[in-house]
């Protein structure tokens, strides 16, 4: 077992297209009764844009704190950007960028200050590396003498990402960016994740919303402490075992017990303005969908097939794991 | 070193911006000083006393004048038998009685020896041993003077000098105290929780995962603290001095060389409470039970050392504060140089030296 894991972080090593490889990483809590990550492995090629997608609690804040040094894992390895997440600790601490989910700038400095802060404290310049931030920062501009405490939050996750790039790092790591944002902000702050990408830095993100997954390039769906699948979101909708269907009527509380009730659906969870079911016998249902439909007695039904969405995928993993 | 000094620049920025900061590093001293100096003080002002004069001639009178005039008496002249003065004492806030015989002047002259009544309220032991030290203080001062006018034998009585403090002014004995407890409880409050606010901000976690050395942060936090506490130690002696009367007879390097060893030690103290607590508020409330109770308990400036149980006199060598005072006390008062108090500093430095290596060796470098 030992030799093969050997063997494995040697290829790792040589590598030189991946950044960031962790190898069966085991994390417990309060002497062992909470487990955070049991055996976690998987690697981000250089350049990536790698997605951890999850529920709170799955554990990607530990994986996060465990790859930028600041935990120490109960078993496992971890390499980042060449260098040992244990043994090189320095190392990684001055070549990654490092976010995390909770609002950490001074709150009673201003914008600025912040920013020449962390600039000053990788001993580099605002100048320096300007044409990093400056897509966020021109936004941030007009508040620049406003305190960090007092932005809104799209803008404090602006801020904060602008000081985690400020030294150009390698390695990007953003624990949860958008959570708490609202949807105009997420939707700029992932605009600025793929030109960040342009300049060849790899990233890290971590998120619990579904729908930001497609976003990635790769992602990794996370449920306590352990990796369910990991694709590109294409491959991993790909993979969805099932034909998916949705379905509405006028009640849709009612529809969703009795479809749950129902022998012949295999499952049913609501996705806001339908329900998406799948099937215990694909073929019957083919053949015919309104013999299925007459034995709900509910008004103005409607189905349709679909694509899954990754969080169709999600459950669906979630639930087999459970069976 | 350009790090360095961003660094230290943004701490001093953090106490300029916080006002409750600034309100405990200045607020503090200030208050405490004029807490002790005009509230607290176990000196005792304006008792009000009876005297009662039998004999109404020359030496009585010029006694009680000394008496009257003495800032610690309020006096009362009437005329009471002995049966009166239970009823004088149930009666009102009066401390203390004074009864002149008759032919009080004839006795001291002819005899020698002249006899004087003091009656004191003992309810509260404390004040009433204070008074009567205060009149027997006031009576032999007169018996010399009035010796000195004639020719005679000088009477023998116990003398009693107080040393170094002849009015037993309080001051001498809180003022070395205060500044130990304002030292010790602005820095190890004030580091313990300014590194605690940034774990509980999660600043620590981005510090934490950057180039800087984790000792540096460390000491760029410490230093504003150390400065500030420099300007704190100042505003505490020029009231004390200016204010209160307070002697300055010794090297006043001396005084703040060794009070930066103290502010050291505290900072470290502080360093140390931080590494094992996890909010501001549990921070605050060690650092006030590990500074505040020892430091007024066995620092000796409230309650005497000697009359401690021999174990607690043991305990007392472990707060830093009880050197601290003895030191500051030697050196304003007696103005004494580093020779007689060297071993006390050694003492403290000791202290400080260990502290602070145990504090840098328990320092956490990640979060866990």
């Amino acid at each position: 077992m030992g030799d093969i894991k050997w063997a494995c972080t040697e290829r790792l090593n040589s590598d030189p297209m991946v950044d960031v490889s962790v190898q069966n990483i085991s994390k417990t809590y309060d002497e062992g009764t909470v487990k955070a990550l049991s055996g976690i492995s998987f690697e981000v090629e250089k350049g990536e844009l790698f997605g951890i997608v999850g529920p709170d609690g799955a554990g990607k804040t530990t994986l996060f704190r465990i790859l930028v040094t600041l935990l120490l894992a109960d078993a496992g390895e971890a390499m980042v950007n060449g260098s040992d997440v244990v043994k090189d600790y320095k190392e990684i601490r001055s070549k990654v960028g490092y976010m995390p989910g909770k609002f950490s700038l001074y709150q009673d400095l201003s914008v600025e200050e912040n920013l020449k802060f962390f600039a000053s404290i990788f001993g580099t310049t605002v100048e320096e590396n300007y044409h990093l931030v400056k897509d966020i920062y021109v936004q941030l501009e007009p508040f620049k003498r406003r305190r960090a405490g007092a932005l809104s939050g799209g803008m404090k996750q602006k801020l904060a990402l602008c000081c985690a790039l400020i030294h150009r790092p390698e390695v990007l790591f953003l624990d949860e960016p958008t959570t708490g944002v609202d949807t105009v902000s997420r939707k700029e702050f992932w605009e600025m994740l793929k030109r960040l990408k342009s300049e060849g830095i790899t990233i890290l993100v971590s998120t619990p919303y579904m729908d930001e997954a497609t976003l990635c390039e790769r992602i990794a769906l996370v449920q306590e402490g352990q990796i369910m699948s990991i694709d590109t979101p294409d491959g991993i909708i790909a993979r969805y075992p099932d034909q998916l269907f949705a379905i509405k009527s006028d009640n849709m509380s009612g529809l969703l017990r009795d479809l749950r009730a129902h022998p012949e659906v295999a499952s049913a969870f609501s996705f806001g303005e339908y329900h998406h079911i799948t099937f215990t016998d694909k073929q019957k249902i083919a053949e015919g969908a309104s013999s299925f439909l007459a034995t709900l007695s509910h008004h103005n039904l409607e189905m349709h097939t679909i694509t899954p969405t990754v969080e169709d995928c999600f459950i669906q993993l979630m639930s087999h794991d459970g069976r | 070193m350009k790090q360095f000094f961003i660094f230290v620049r943004k701490e001093f920025l953090h106490v300029f911006r916080d006002n409750k900061t600034l309100l405990m590093l200045f607020g503090l001293p200030i208050a405490q000083i004029v807490l002790f100096g005009f509230a607290l003080t176990n000196e005792i002002k304006d008792s009000k006393i009876v005297i009662c004069d039998y004999a109404q001639d020359n030496a009585s009178r010029q006694l009680i004048d000394k008496i009257a005039v003495s800032r610690n008496f309020i006096v009362k002249e009437q005329m009471i038998d002995q049966q009166q003065i239970k009823s004088v004492f149930q009666q009102g806030d009066v401390k203390l009685v004074v009864v002149f015989p008759n032919n009080f002047e004839q006795d001291l002259l002819h005899s020698n020896q002249a006899q004087l009544q003091v009656i004191a309220d003992a309810s509260d032991p404390n004040t009433a041993s204070t008074l009567t030290s205060y009149i027997s203080s006031i009576t032999s001062d007169f018996q010399q003077n009035f010796n000195a006018g004639n020719q005679m034998q000088p009477i023998i009585s116990p003398e009693i000098r107080m040393l170094y403090n002849p009015e037993l002014k309080g001051a001498t004995n809180f003022v070395p105290g205060v500044m130990a407890l304002v030292l010790l409880l602005v820095c190890v409050l004030m580091t313990s929780v300014s590194i605690v606010r940034e774990k509980e901000k999660g600043t620590m976690e981005i510090l934490l995962v950057s180039p800087m050395n984790p000792l540096t942060v460390i000491i760029a936090k410490a230093i504003p603290y150390f400065f500030l506490s420099l300007i704190n130690l100042t505003v505490i002696l020029l009231m004390s001095v200016f204010l209160l009367d307070m002697p300055m007879n010794g090297s006043l390097l001396l005084l703040y060389l060794v009070s930066s060893i103290l502010i050291l030690c505290a900072l470290s103290l502080g360093l140390l409470i931080s590494n094992v607590t996890e909010s501001q508020q549990a921070a605050m409330l060690i650092s006030l039970m590990a500074m505040l109770l020892p430091t007024v308990l066995f620092s000796g400036f409230m309650f005497p050392l000697e009359n401690m149980p021999v174990a607690l006199q043991v305990v007392a060598n472990a707060v830093p504060s009880k050197w601290y005072y003895i030191i500051v006390k030697s050196i304003m008062i007696k103005g004494v140089g580093f020779l007689s108090i060297w071993k006390e500093t050694l003492v403290l430095s000791g202290m400080t030296l260990f502290l602070l290596l145990v504090s840098f060796k328990k320092f956490k470098i990640r979060l866990q």
